[in-house]
Formats: structure tokens, C-alpha cells, sequence
């Protein structure tokens, strides 16, 4: 495309070469242009959300289209858009490049992954176009099964459905780092990058069919009445939040780990240095994704779930924190002395470090028993994990898709229009869910559509804040449009940067490597600069 | 026909690193159907404990000799299977056929008892809902949800393991499956193993506590 080379994206451009592809290259694309969709759709429902919440009275929507909203908004986000945000547009592209692998190890699988994605997604926004679903994203028994008169039932089979294609994703990349490294490419060398995909995996693995389970038997009780979590016949709707959230926090994970491996490859970059504490970072995401196996409880607290089971949830919880610290303080480090120069996608990371540790100190409020009893249901619980699932993973996919956006379409973007676009993200950003700290600590209910008067200022601070996080989104969505025909030519490694998928063209040929590459040396060996800026 | 076996993947290194990355992906596949039923057997374990004497009484009325019986069948499955690798290990392609339709016949017996036994239930109101059995308590519903549940779960792996064993049956015929490039045929009955472990489990939980007394 770029110039005469074959690469993967001149390999055919019928629908048919895109369609049929078993390349990862071009799945991750085909990814990217899915879950683009499915943020844009639930992007709207956010905004007309902001909106309603302008003034304390319900004037814009009904309180039944209200729930409707923040269920489609909720749905869509976490399953279509966060969950396959890294691992499947980043890490399908990444994986086989940085490990020097030809491919993944179950192309055709691969494509099945984004297929089945495809076909939950249809049924999603179907049951969206039909009347949607007011059931919120965690489907509660018993008014998911008994009480609704929405289409959960198709909403619910399209998540069960996208959840198969994220097992086998999930399988696909702990197959191919386990068996598929290039020659002298070991456990610690490799990239952290990859290390958080395979965290990941493991929790797309091993929670993903706890989810499928759990939302095929809510299925068949509001179908047949099939009394698992029936009350009435002595089942238990409260094992349904247990199976619930034995799945979606360790999901949790699966939304932020991916995020925190791509900041772990930005900043020794922009920073010129060696990542310092590598096996450190390594092992805190293992460790992240086992723990966080084990938590799931402190969703639970005001549940009637045992005092005893709370105070081990807890306390578990809190255990969470220190490897997502270790991490933080790492990358600190890392910077201490570096050579540090502010590109887009280091703007991006450092905006992520901050945003991500208030997410993670204020999760530490809710971690503890007495303090969630208060906040419980509010919007300081809303604040909280938007802090770390938009705070966190969506800025950290905005820089890593700006730093290897050369290595995708061989362009560059436009770098100050990028560097404006991160700052005003950073912005509006904190405008927009600071605010809700406040709210939900002064006692505002989440998923309300009317309000106390003295709430409105902050209301109307965080719905400024929105549109100007809009415009940080839009900004991108432009000019890396614009960018794919009329951007500069990249070349192989426009940031001079280590790793494996910097060595090969830009962007790749269809084959990745021309010959398997063979690694001698540890990720991240950033040689330092001299007095002009250049590598000594 | 023995050339197109020995073709590798293009994204693999050698035949080697195919047949462990394969292998590696069916245990992996393995430990989320584990998880799978895990929610089922996790249900079981509650329910359980909270109502023991509703599932002391339930468990009495499944039927013993059609369980058994299928243990039976399912376990010999397992052994037809197992000849049937040993056979390809030995390049003997036509016992190699021989074994699994065996192993794809006893799959389907199980099934056939399995419709005998599901009939026997639903004449013996034995499915919850307003004409359950009114001589059994309610919470013994949620014994029998979790039976209906867990059973017609495990009949479907069982359906999807004789579409597997099917088309290996139709590979080796075509001399597909032989000597050296058997790996296909041993992921095959890695699954069925699967499928029939875990009905190692059901059966006792479902047809066989409570009984001896």
C-alpha cells in the first residue's frame, strides 16, 4: 500500500480476503472496526444519560428508557468493546510479532473467535433495536428471571455466545506464548506485554465458562422455569451473584491487564531506559489474575453474605492492591533518570498512571467493609470503576493503538493534533467522573434518572466534563482515519524502539518475518542518548 | 495420501511443535468444560447442604439400573476408544475403524437408555414445575432441576463427541489417520475420555448417595 512491498494489507483487498482471513494481523483489524462500532453505540447511550442527568428532573427520557440505557451502555462496553478492546485488536496484531512467530497457533480459530464475536453482537444490539433491556449488565435473579418483560433472553444468548469466542481467543494466545516462541526468546524476555496477554488468557479461560454457565441457566429459567435461583421452590437468587461475580471480577482483570502490559512497553520507550524491576512486573500480573480469582465477594457485601466471608473478601481485596503498586512504582522508577521525551502515546501513559491510581486507591475504600456499606449502590462505586475500566484501559488502548499505529498502517499520525488529543482526554477525563466521587459520597444512587437538587452542580460539571471527553475521542477517530492514506511514512521502527515487531517492515508482510528471528538479548535494552538525542 | 499428513501448518516451526501446541490446546479446552459444569456442580453442592433430607429423598427416585447401566456402556466406550489409539499407534487402520465405530455404537447406546430413562422420568413426574410428583417435597425440585440439568448438559457432549469420533472414523477410512499422525485421533478420545469423567461424577451424586441406606 505504503510502496511496493508486499505486506499483509496488500495481500488482497476483496470483502473475501478480508472475511476469510486466517491472518492475526488482519483479524485484529476486522476486531478493531467491531468493537469501534460497538463504542460509538454505547458511547450515545453514555451521552444521552449526561444529558438526562443536566437537571434533577427525569425531562429528557423515561425512567424505563433510563434503564434501558445504562443496560445497553453497560452490555455493550464491558462485553463488546472493553473485554476484546487489547487482547483481540492489540494483542491479535502483536502476539505472533513480538514473540517472532508466524501466526497464532489456531488461525482458523482465530477467525471463528471474531465470527462468534460478530453473531453475540448481533443478538446484543438486536435486543437493543427491539426494545431493549432494563435488567442493568448484571442480569440479578430473581428480576432477570421473573419480573423483567424485556428481551433478556436475546441479550443474554449474545453475550453467551461473544463469551465462546473470548474462551477460544483466550486459549489461542496461552497456546502460542506457551509453545510458539522464536529461538532464545525465554520466559523473561519476552515482552511485558505478552505477559499480561497470557494473564489474561488465563482468566478468559478459566472465568469466561463460569459466566457461559451462569447465563445459560438464567436463560432457561426465565424460559422453563428452570428453579436454580428460584426462591420459590428454595433456590437461592444470591448464588447467581456468587457465579455472577466469580466470573466478572476476575473481568475485571480482563479489562485492565491487557492495559497495564501496553504501558509497561511505552514507557521504557519514551523513557530511553530498561524497564526496571521486570520480573516484578512479570509475576504482578500472574499474581493479579490469580487473586483476583479470589475476591469476588466485595461485590457482595450488603448481600447478606456471612460477616465472616466479607471480612476474607476484604482483606483479599486489599492483597490485590500491592501487585497493581508494585507495578505503578516500577514504571516510577523507570522514569527516574530517563530520558523522557512526551510523544502521544507516553502523554497517554503517564495520563494513564494517574487516572489508574486514583481507580485503585479509591477501590480501596470499597474494598473495606464498614466504608462500602456507606457508598454501596452509589456513584462513588461508578466513579470508582470508570476511573479504572475508561481512566484506565480505554487511555491505555488510545496510546498503544497511537504507538504502534505506525507498525499497523505504516503511517504516522499527525503527532501535535495526537499530543492535543491525550491532553484534553486527561481533562475531560477528570471533569467528568471527579465529580462523581463527590456525588456517591454524598449519598446520590447510581442508575437513577431523576435527583436531589443540591446534587445538580456536580451533575453538571461531570456532564461537561463528558462532551469535552467526546471531543478526545472524536479528535483520534479523525486523524488516524485521515492518517492511513495521508500520514508520513513510518518505516520499520519509527520510534527506535526494542522488540521484535519493531524489526520486521511496517507494516508487516503477511508472513511477519522473512526469517524467523532468533533473540539474544533481554526486552527493553534501550541503549542511553547522548548530548544530540542519539542512541550511543 | 500419506503426504498430505506429514504437511505441517504453516505457522508451526515442525511437526513436533503442531502436535504440542494442539495437545496443549485440547487440555487447555478441557479445564474450561471443567469450569463449565463446575457452576452445575457447584449448585449441586449448595443445594445439598441446605436442603439434605428434600436430596435424600430425590436422589432415591432416579433409576439405578438405567444409570448404571450407562456407566456401564460409557466406560466400555472408554476402553473401545483407548483400542482404538493403541491400533493407530500400531498403523492398523482397519481396527483402528473397527474401534470406533464401536466406541461411536456404545455412544449412541448410551443415548438410547438415556431417552428410556428421561421417559420413565417424565411418566414419574419427575419434572419440576406444577405437576411434579406432590409425593416429593418442593425444595426436591431443585434435585431434580440440577438432574435435568447436569445429565441433558452431559448428553449433549456426548452428541458433539460422536460428531468427533464420526469424522475421525471417516479420516482414517480415507487413510488420514495412521502411524505417525495419529495426534488428531488421541485429542479425539482425550475428549470422550473427558465427557466420560465427568459422568463418573454425575453418577454417583445423582443415582448412587443415599441409596445404601
Amino acid at each position: 500500500m505504503n510502496d511496493n512491498r508486499q505486506n499483509y494489507l496488500s495481500a488482497g483487498d476483496t470483502v473475501g480476503s478480508w472475511l476469510l482471513t486466517n491472518d492475526h494481523k488482519r483479524i485484529g483489524i476486522l476486531f478493531l472496526c467491531a468493537i469501534l462500532f460497538f463504542f460509538v453505540i454505547a458511547a450515545v447511550a453514555a451521552a444521552l444519560m449526561r444529558l438526562e442527568l443536566l437537571t434533577p428532573q427525569g425531562d429528557l427520557v423515561l425512567s424505563e428508557t433510563y434503564n434501558k440505557l445504562f443496560t445497553m451502555h453497560g452490555v455493550l462496553m464491558v462485553w463488546f468493546f472493553l473485554i476484546p478492546s487489547i487482547p483481540n485488536v492489540l494483542g491479535n496484531f502483536l502476539v505472533p510479532l513480538m514473540i517472532g512467530a508466524r501466526d497464532l497457533a489456531f488461525p482458523r480459530l482465530n477467525l471463528l473467535s471474531w465470527y462468534l464475536f460478530m453473531i453475540g453482537g448481533f443478538f446484543a444490539i438486536h435486543a437493543i433495536a427491539i426494545g431493549g433491556v432494563d435488567t442493568g449488565w448484571t442480569f440479578y435473579t430473581p428480576y432477570s428471571t421473573a419480573y423483567s418483560n424485556t428481551h433478556v433472553i436475546e441479550m443474554a444468548l449474545g453475550i453467551f455466545i461473544a463469551g465462546f469466542g473470548s474462551i477460544l481467543t483466550g486459549l489461542n494466545f496461552i497456546i502460542t506464548i506457551q509453545k510458539m516462541r522464536a529461538p532464545g526468546l525465554t520466559w523473561f524476555r519476552l515482552p511485558l506485554f505478552i505477559w499480561s496477554i497470557y494473564a489474561t488468557s488465563i482468566i478468559l479461560v478459566l472465568a469466561t465458562p463460569v459466566l457461559a454457565i451462569t447465563l445459560a441457566l438464567m436463560i432457561l429459567e426465565r424460559v422453563w422455569g428452570l428453579g436454580i435461583f428460584d426462591p420459590k421452590i428454595g433456590g437461592d437468587p444470591i448464588l447467581f451473584q456468587h457465579l455472577f461475580w466469580f466470573y466478572s471480577h476476575p473481568a475485571v482483570y480482563i479489562m485492565i491487564l491487557p492495559g497495564l502490559g501496553v504501558i509497561s512497553e511505552i514507557i521504557p520507550c519514551f523513557a530511553r531506559k530498561k524497564i526496571f524491576g521486570y520480573k516484578f512486573i512479570a509475576f504482578s500480573s500472574v499474581s493479579i489474575a490469580l487473586i483476583g480469582f479470589l475476591v469476588w465477594g466485595h461485590h457482595m457485601f450488603v448481600s447478606s453474605q456471612s460477616l465472616y466471608a466479607g471480612m476474607v473478601f476484604s482483606f483479599l481485596s486489599f492483597l490485590v492492591a500491592i501487585p497493581s503498586a508494585i507495578k505503578v512504582f516500577n514504571w516510577t522508577m523507570t522514569l527516574y533518570r530517563g530520558s523522557i521525551s512526551l510523544e502521544a502515546p507516553m502523554l497517554y501513559a503517564l495520563g494513564f498512571i494517574g487516572l489508574f491510581v486514583v481507580g485503585g486507591l479509591t477501590g480501596l475504600f470499597l474494598a473495606s467493609l464498614a466504608v462500602d456499606v456507606h457508598v454501596h449502590g452509589t456513584y462513588f462505586v461508578v466513579a470508582h470503576f470508570h476511573y479504572i475500566m475508561v481512566g484506565g484501559m480505554v487511555t491505555a488502548f488510545m496510546g498503544g493503538l497511537h504507538f504502534w499505529w505506525p507498525k499497523i498502517t505504516g503511517r504516522k499520525y499527525p503527532e501535535k493534533l495526537a499530543q492535543l488529543a491525550a491532553i484534553i482526554l486527561f481533562i475531560g477525563f477528570n471533569l467528568t467522573f471527579f465529580p462523581q466521587f463527590v456525588l456517591g459520597y454524598l449519598g446520590m444512587p447510581r442508575r437513577v434518572h431523576d435527583y436531589a437538587p443540591e446534587f445538580q452542580i456536580y451533575n453538571v460539571l461531570s456532564t461537561a466534563g463528558a462532551s469535552i471527553l467526546a471531543i478526545a475521542y472524536l479528535l483520534p477517530l479523525i486523524y488516524l482515519a485521515w492518517s492511513i492514506r495521508h500520514g508520513k511514512i513510518a518505516g520499520p521502527n519509527p520510534w527506535r524502539a526494542t522488540g521484535l515487531e519493531w524489526q520486521t517492515a511496517s507494516p508487516p508482510p503477511t508472513e511477519n518475518f522473512p526469517a524467523t528471528p532468533v533473540v539474544v538479548a533481554d526486552a527493553y535494552e534501550y541503549p542511553p542518548l547522548d548530548d544530540h538525542g542519539e542512541p550511543t | 495420501m500419506t503426504e498430505k499428513n506429514s504437511i505441517v501448518a504453516e505457522q508451526f516451526v515442525d511437526a513436533a511443535q503442531q502436535n504440542e501446541a494442539t495437545a496443549l490446546g485440547l487440555w487447555t479446552f478441557i479445564a474450561t468444560e471443567i469450569l463449565f459444569f463446575g457452576g452445575l456442580f457447584l449448585a449441586y453442592a449448595i443445594y445439598r447442604h441446605f436442603y439434605y433430607h428434600e436430596f435424600d429423598l430425590a436422589s432415591r427416585r432416579t433409576d439405578l439400573f438405567f444409570g448404571t447401566l450407562n456407566s456401564v456402556i460409557l466406560l466400555t466406550s472408554s476402553l473401545t476408544m483407548v483400542l482404538a489409539v493403541q491400533a493407530a499407534k500400531r498403523d492398523q487402520a482397519k481396527m483402528v475403524v473397527r474401534f470406533l465405530s464401536l466406541t461411536i455404537f456404545l455412544g449412541a447406546s448410551f443415548l438410547v437408555v438415556k431417552a428410556f430413562e428421561y421417559h420413565k422420568d417424565i411418566a414419574d413426574q419427575l419434572v419440576p414445575g406444577e405437576k411434579f410428583n406432590a409425593a416429593l417435597p418442593p425444595a426436591a425440585q431443585l434435585f431434580f432441576w440440577l438432574y435435568w440439568a447436569m445429565t441433558g448438559l452431559h448428553a449433549i457432549h456426548i452428541l458433539i463427541g460422536m460428531g468427533l469420533l464420526s469424522v475421525m472414523f471417516f479420516l482414517t477410512r480415507r487413510g488420514r489417520i495412521s502411524a505417525p499422525h495419529f495426534a488428531p485421533l488421541e485429542l479425539t478420545g482425550l475428549y470422550w475420555h473427558f465427557v466420560d469423567i465427568v459422568w463418573l461424577f454425575l453418577y454417583p451424586l445423582l443415582y448412587l448417595v443415599n441409596r445404601h441406606a
